[in-house]
């Protein structure tokens, strides 16, 4: 009997959909599937995480969780591993969750793997690296639970039709030394256009943009797809020309559009991997020899700055 | 204000890390540099300190060649830095890794510890928040801003939709995205005075680590290589280009 839990992130009250892959993920591996959930909306996942095959969903609605960062989440959980023995926890990559899982590894003693993409059983797991173009299988030892971050869609995920979860209800004692942490205000940034992930069509701007003002360019041409985010290679986040949540790649997000258009991007290993679930990938970029081309369906060799303003045009012109 | 920065000497950077015949990324004997993610940390210390006074340690865990990486953030401005090697952590998984940073850290007196978000090599992302639960401090983390006002530590931690102001008390963690700083590169006074500057180098066993403290607890057991995408269509962008993407677009429903 293996029992796998999912750690399923909220973010103000809403359940993140990783957490409906990370369900669909652990059925192909446990026999018992439960989910841990904390912060204020927790109770109200239970349909949700059932539906996708969880049967029990440990909860705490306080708001704690959501005041302050990993710390509480990690204490909780080491009180309810304890009581209960999942052999494996599975985590998003989200900021939270990072927190969550590597303050838990320490207070534990256990295994940590990230950037896992699939099971093969309980202890293997296995990791695309070198940008997807190889896949390690890796053994995890020791003792239980073992904690597994999962990129972000690795899998489809697929509902089974469960029945709610039943809730169980924890409760929470955290010891005042662990809440020293504490989100004082929360800025929310008004976004032009759909977030990367959700967005149809994802243009993204890497190094050949020369500076920051020419994302303007990219800015222009999603207006016209419509349906359109803007990302960037950590090159370009590097340099300072757009913030770190324009960020594709190993670090940073992971986006699965229906077209992927990279602009003036090499396709260095850590951004091909971030760009690895879209459908089809467009390479708009002056270096034939760019590794990007090798995993563009279409690559266009040539001067960024004539292309991208034409394409604007021509795009606006047939969508009248 | 005593800060560790914690840094990682990454075989090539900016291309791809061999693997080794035990499945191991080869780190000895092959050309590599600090990591470009651990040199905004760098940096945002080198600005505390000068701003508030105290010191600036550079610790790293790595082979031999990993002084490297100590004698870059030293050259930067650094004070002191400290290398971690041992044959005995070759293949060391996150929990060993914070297991010897966190004792290495513990030898000394420490306001605040910085951290760069993930590694570009291993990119495992949970790594300084072991690192702070094994020090017993709070870890404050994913910031593109941070600021240090007397016994508190104030950052914009980056979120999906916007950002978050988080703070905490001393001693803590910080862990910084890319571009949350500019650093500045190390001139030649900064690259000479490095060399006169304390740098230590000690092993497992001076930091009262040895066995099961150090053992690995996962393996990679094989590396497949993942199936290949058929080759896609490459041309030289004539006056047709931007209708070709067009129609590229079209097909795929998207305009």
């Amino acid at each position: 009997m293996t029992k796998i839990w999912v750690y399923a992130d909220l973010s103000a009250g809403v359940l993140s959909p990783a957490a409906l892959e990370l369900l669909t993920l652990a059925r192909s591996v446990g026999d018992e599937v439960e989910a841990v959930a904390l912060g204020p909306g927790a109770s109200g996942t239970a349909a949700a995480l059932g539906e996708y095959g969880a049967t029990t969903v440990y909860a705490s609605d306080d708001a704690l969780f959501a005041d302050t960062l990993g710390e509480p989440a990690a204490h909780v959980l080491t009180d309810l591993i304890v009581e209960h023995d999942p052999q494996v926890i599975l985590f998003s990559t989200s900021y939270d969750a990072r927190d969550v899982a590597g303050h838990l590894q320490a207070k534990l003693g256990v295994t940590l793997m990230a950037n896992a993409s699939g099971f093969a059983g309980e202890d293997q797991a296995s990791a695309d690296i070198q940008g997807g173009q190889k896949i390690a299988h890796v053994q995890l030892d020791g003792e239980s639970p073992r904690l597994v971050l999962v990129r972000p869609k690795s899998v489809v995920a697929e509902p089974n039709g469960g029945d709610a979860a039943a809730v169980e209800a924890i409760a929470v004692d955290v010891p005042d030394e662990l809440k020293k942490v504490k989100i004082v205000e929360r800025h929310e940034e008004a976004a032009s256009g759909p977030r990367l992930e959700q967005a149809k069509v994802v243009v993204a701007g890497g190094r050949g943009l020369k500076e920051s003002s020419n994302f303007a360019l990219l800015d222009a041409l999603a207006a016209a797809i419509g349906d359109t985010a803007v990302g960037a290679s950590r090159a370009a986040v590097d340099s300072g020309w757009v913030p770190y949540s324009y960020q594709i790649g190993q670090t940073g997000k992971t986006v699965a559009p229906e077209v992927y258009i990279a602009v003036g991007i090499s396709g260095a290993i850590q951004h091909l991997v971030g760009m690895k679930p879209a459908k089809r990938v467009v390479a708009i970029n002056k270096d034939a020899d760019a590794p990007i081309f090798q995993f563009a369906d279409l690559g266009v060799v040539g001067d960024l700055f004539q292309i991208v303003p034409a394409l604007t045009e021509e795009v606006a012109k047939r969508k009248g | 204000m005593n800060v560790v920065v914690l840094v990682k000497y990454v075989p090539n950077p900016n291309g791809v890390q061999e693997l080794g015949p035990d499945h191991l990324v080869i780190r000895s004997g092959v050309e590599g540099a600090l990591d470009p993610g651990d040199e905004f940390g760098l940096e945002a210390a080198l600005q505390l300190t000068e701003a508030q006074g105290g010191e600036v340690t550079v610790l790293s865990m790595g082979p031999q060649e990993a002084i490297a990486a100590v004698q870059r953030g030293l050259a930067m401005g650094a004070q002191k830095g400290v290398l971690i090697t041992d044959d005995a952590l070759r293949g060391a998984d996150t929990l060993v890794t914070a297991r010897v940073l966190a004792a290495a850290i513990k030898r000394g007196e420490f306001d605040l510890v910085i951290a760069g978000v993930e590694s570009t090599d291993g990119y495992t992302g949970t790594l300084p928040m072991t690192v702070a639960e094994f020090l017993g401090v709070p870890s404050v983390t994913f910031a593109r801003k941070l600021d240090v006002q007397g016994q508190t530590v104030r950052i914009e931690r980056q979120t999906e939709t916007g950002h978050d102001v988080v703070e905490a008390s001393l001693p803590a963690l910080v862990t910084l995205t890319a571009g949350a700083t500019e650093p500045r590169y190390p001139n030649l006074k900064g690259i000479m005075q490095a060399k006169s500057k304390p740098q230590e180098i000690l092993s497992a066993a001076d930091l009262g680590l040895s066995g099961d403290a150090l053992a690995a607890t996962q393996s990679v057991t094989a590396i497949e290589s993942a199936p290949a995408k058929a080759a896609g269509e490459v041309f030289e962008a004539g006056d047709d280009a931007p209708a070709r993407i067009a129609d590229f677009l079209a097909e795929a429903k998207v305009i």
